[in-house]
């Protein structure tokens, strides 16, 4: 191709390159990421001895809710995008995304959605204070007046989600290159293909569920008000239809980097390719017909009840058969373990922890127990952090020197790891107990019974924050001066069309497309 | 290479070694220490118990073999070890042997998770219901049939809250007034919520149930041993969420009987007492007792509220206008925002000297005094 990146800041604001856009994606995730994770770590230290120390319960709610709004729809939903958008057309040997233009839109259109969401923290009333999943009427007329920002936030950041997804449909299903069948395409192109039809199929309900807020709140309607006629159950079965849906977009994509991760440093193909395929499928179909498991004590008639625990509990059989295939990929494979898959191990002995809390609480009387607990907060940070943020992490290592030329340092990613999997393993293995033994969560100051196991969650999440500099430094140290690379292979054991590129990958890629056997 | 496999296995097993152990732990230690769900003491807490532990145990099993034969592949098929990669894969029997076997698994746990759901459910034949009411941040418990109804709030002063004061032994777990129930009785709860959401779980009956405004959500339990059991709201309702305990004082039969006589005659008390005129010393003094009770969670101690969330009742508030609009904004609420009524919450005693209080506290120097029988006069006026 005749020209290069343009020079300065254009570069950034008006590329339609899918490896820069993909790039800022990935760096703004990351400065979410920082931002999200200072939020915990005012949580952590809050909730480091009982008594009200630093922070108001007023104010501890509005980090709750940041903490979560700003990790999924900033931290790890761009996360992943950018992956895609970086290695969804190399993989598919297009030479870009199919709707560039959109591309660059949908992505400019997030620092301003985050830039509203965050100034509510600097308004009279404060942030949204009533937790990531909003609850009306909390979140309608008990709501500060900040919420209508909160509202705009969300229809902008999904507005980005639904064009992102259009992008990578069209991007998959238009521009493979000649010979690479549907059932030849790369897993991480598969879970991304599927997580984009769950996001332009539930981000328009999540916009209905914001839009009936709007009008409750400014308009005199009372679709969540009971006073009015309406339902605030209604609330919550909408926005969990958005919901649980939501969580399968998050861990989809993951799910496809380690997919790629595991055969590489096995030097052995993916076990069961077309099981993972069908199994990606019926996770993402069933993530449909779930919803309301979020909502076993709503006081469901008991047909419900049942019909929703034997429905949850099916999602374990095409999740079990991923576990058991990454371990199968791993059985007398030739394994080395190089920072990406530390990562992907713990990912995978990790999650199935999470899973396996999970099938606990699907089983509806448990969850009278379980329900609203520090027990569902260390279920989800299980498979949200050690299920999503790993994998983002190993994606990171393990495609970062073909994207940039040069190789990060291994002892540092080793340690990194090291003290992410310890931190993260003290900070979330004790709120099982506390969960267990009944303190309820988002709870600002907690009763005396629960001082130790919270004071030692404190400290593992300084630990695994203090891993996260760890990386960014270990990230920007390679970029800048890191051993340059430059065989196509980073790893031995890669395979597929991205590794077929010089390194670091040229600006512009696979101008004719190469044939696929 | 091998330390580190079985550093990784110990970082894993060390958790569940030590819910494992934790039975045999000191009490207090075991309470301080607590890894486990409380066995509990009903029926239904007991059986959720049973099926906690047998699914927890299902999944130490499963981890057990799964993460075994990844530790072995870690170990043995490292390339370090001069392992060869093989070259197999899909197997049609393999995939459909881990498909079918979770399958079952799943059918064993539903079996025994089918019947105690059912049981958690079954709220019929109850001996006695009571009505529990969630607020922004208490509860009411109203005995229906039995004209008994009260507030019950957290009674933990501020002082222990911000650290000024030693915290007592049932920090956030203490109640102005717990509700009491019978031992070996049925009762049923019936709950619901003025304002917003809220959540009513005590772990040790195995009871937790969303509380809603506009709906009546039930649940049951059947307590056999006497003794005080505590829990808390269970869904974000708001900046109290975790200032609103819940203490439940299980008597034995007869001793609720004279409990239920006591309460009864005291509301008649309250009820005449209504009739009484007090000075204004009185009501200031009452007043601020039950202002610092009831109102300032939102309003605050000094009367200044919180700007842009709850308004201030100093100058240019109800609090300082016409006394008729001051008495309808206390006793019916204003629709659409957090206001609650307290016409239904307080005695007309304590509705009148917080009125009192707020008229001449903190600069509000309108002399006006509201006497307990202007508030019956108001509401029976509507």
């Amino acid at each position: 191709m005749a020209h290069g990146p343009a020079k300065g800041i254009g570069r950034w604001l008006f590329t339609t390159n899918h490896k820069d856009i993909g790039t800022l994606y990935l760096w703004f995730s990351f400065a979410m990421f920082l931002l999200g994770g200072f939020f915990a770590m005012v949580i952590r230290a809050e909730l480091f001895e009982p008594g009200m120390q630093i922070i108001k319960p007023e104010f501890f709610n509005q980090m709750t809710t940041m903490h979560g709004l700003v990790m999924v729809f900033g931290a790890i939903m761009p996360a992943f995008v950018g992956l895609a958008n970086w290695m969804i057309p190399m993989m598919i040997g297009a030479p870009d995304m199919a709707l560039p233009r959109m591309n660059n839109l949908s992505f400019w259109i997030l620092p301003f959605a985050f830039a509203l969401l965050a100034s509510t923290l600097f308004m009279e009333g404060g942030a949204p204070n009533f937790g990531w999943t909003f609850y009306a009427p909390l979140s309608t007329t008990y709501a500060p007046d900040t919420v209508n920002y909160f509202i705009f936030g969300v229809h902008i950041m999904g507005a980005s989600s639904i064009m992102g997804s259009i992008n990578i449909i069209a991007t998959v299903l238009n521009m493979r290159a000649p010979g690479m069948t549907l059932m030849k395409m790369p897993m991480f192109v598969w879970t991304w293909l599927i997580t984009a039809f769950l996001l332009i199929a539930v981000m328009p309900v999540l916009a209905g569920a914001v839009t009936m807020m709007l009008m409750d709140i400014n308009f005199g309607t009372s679709f969540f008000s009971a006073a009015g006629g309406g339902d605030p159950v209604l609330f919550q079965h909408v926005f969990w239809f958005f919901g649980h849906p939501e969580v399968y977009i998050i861990i989809l994509p993951a799910f496809g980097v380690i997919s790629h991760i595991v055969p590489t440093f096995s030097r052995k193909p993916l076990f069961g390719y077309s099981s993972m395929v069908y199994a990606t499928a019926s996770i993402a179909f069933l993530s449909f017909i779930v919803w309301a498991h979020h909502m076993f004590l709503v006081g469901m008639p008991i047909g419900g009840e049942l019909y929703f625990m034997y429905a949850t509990m099916l999602i374990a059989v095409p999740t079990a058969a991923k576990i058991f295939n990454w371990i199968s990929t791993m059985f007398r494979g030739s394994m080395t373990f190089e920072t990406p898959m530390l990562f992907a191990i713990a990912f995978i002995i990790l999650f199935t922890i999470g899973g396996f809390t999970g099938l606990m609480m699907a089983i509806a009387p448990s969850d009278i127990q379980y329900h609203d607990s520090y027990f569902i907060v260390a279920h989800f940070h299980y498979v949200m952090v050690a299920g999503a943020v790993f994998s983002g992490t190993a994606a990171v290592y393990y495609w970062l020197p073909k994207w940039c030329g040069k190789m990060y340092d291994e002892t540092m990613g080793k340690v990194q790891f090291w003290v992410s999997f310890v931190g993260f393993n003290i900070a979330f293995f004790p709120q099982h107990f506390l969960g267990l033994a009944g303190m309820p969560r988002r709870y600002a100051d907690y009763a005396l019974q629960f001082s130790d196991w919270n004071m030692i969650s404190s400290v593992g999440a300084f630990i695994y924050g203090a891993a996260q500099l760890l990386f960014m430094f270990n990230v920007i140290r390679t970029i800048r001066s890191g051993t340059p690379v430059s065989e196509p292979k980073t790893w031995e054991g890669a395979e597929g069309l991205e590794w077929t590129l010089a390194t670091p990958v040229p600006y512009h890629t696979f101008a004719t497309p190469p044939e696929v056997k | 290479m091998s330390r580190r496999a079985n550093m990784l296995f110990a970082l894993v097993l060390a958790p569940v070694l030590a819910l494992i152990s934790s039975g045999s732990a000191l009490a207090e230690e075991a309470q301080r220490w607590a890894v486990n769900l409380p066995k509990g003491v009903t029926p239904v807490s007991n059986a959720i118990y049973e099926i906690h532990m047998i699914i927890f145990w299902i999944c130490v099993v499963i981890c057990i073999g799964v993460f075994g034969v990844m530790f072995y592949s870690m170990y043995a098929h490292r390339k370090s070890r001069g392992a060869v990669a093989a070259n197999f894969h899909e197997n049609t029997t393999a995939e459909v042997v881990w498909t079918v076997i979770p399958a079952l698994i799943l059918v064993v746990m539903a079996i025994p998770a089918t019947s105690t759901i059912i049981q958690a459910y079954d709220t019929s034949e109850a001996e006695m219901d009571i009505k529990i009411t969630g607020y922004q941040w208490k509860w009411q418990y109203e005995y229906l049939g039995e004209d008994v109804a009260f507030m019950s709030e957290l009674s933990t002063p501020e002082s222990e809250i911000y650290n000024t004061a030693p915290k007592s032994q049932y920090y956030l777990q203490e109640v102005t007034e717990p509700l009491v129930i019978p031992a070996k009785t049925k009762v049923r709860f019936l709950l619901t919520a003025k304002d917003v959401i809220h959540s009513w779980w005590i772990p040790d009956f195995g009871v937790k149930k969303d509380a809603i405004p506009g709906y009546v959500t039930e649940s049951w339990t059947f307590v056999e041993e006497p003794g005080v059991y505590r829990g808390e709201c269970a869904e974000l309702c708001g900046k109290g969420h975790a200032f609103m305990p819940i203490v439940v004082n299980v008597l034995e039969k007869e001793e609720y009987n004279a409990w239920l006589g006591e309460k009864k005659a005291e509301v008649a008390a309250i009820r005449e007492l209504a009739k009484k005129t007090f000075t204004k010393e009185e009501l200031m003094a009452k007043g601020k007792e039950a202002y610092d009770r009831s109102c300032a969670s939102c309003h605050m101690g000094n009367g200044e509220g919180i700007p842009g969330v709850f308004p201030g009742l100093k100058e240019g508030s109800a609090a300082v206008g016409p006394v008729a609009n001051h008495l309808d904004v206390v006793v019916n609420g204003v629709a659409g925002t957090a206001m609650q009524a307290f016409g239904g919450q307080l005695s007309e005693v304590d509705l009148a000297a917080i009125i009192t209080y707020e008229r001449n506290a903190w600069g509000n120097d309108t002399g006006d005094v509201v006497q307990p029988i202007d508030i019956l006069k108001f509401k029976q006026g509507q």
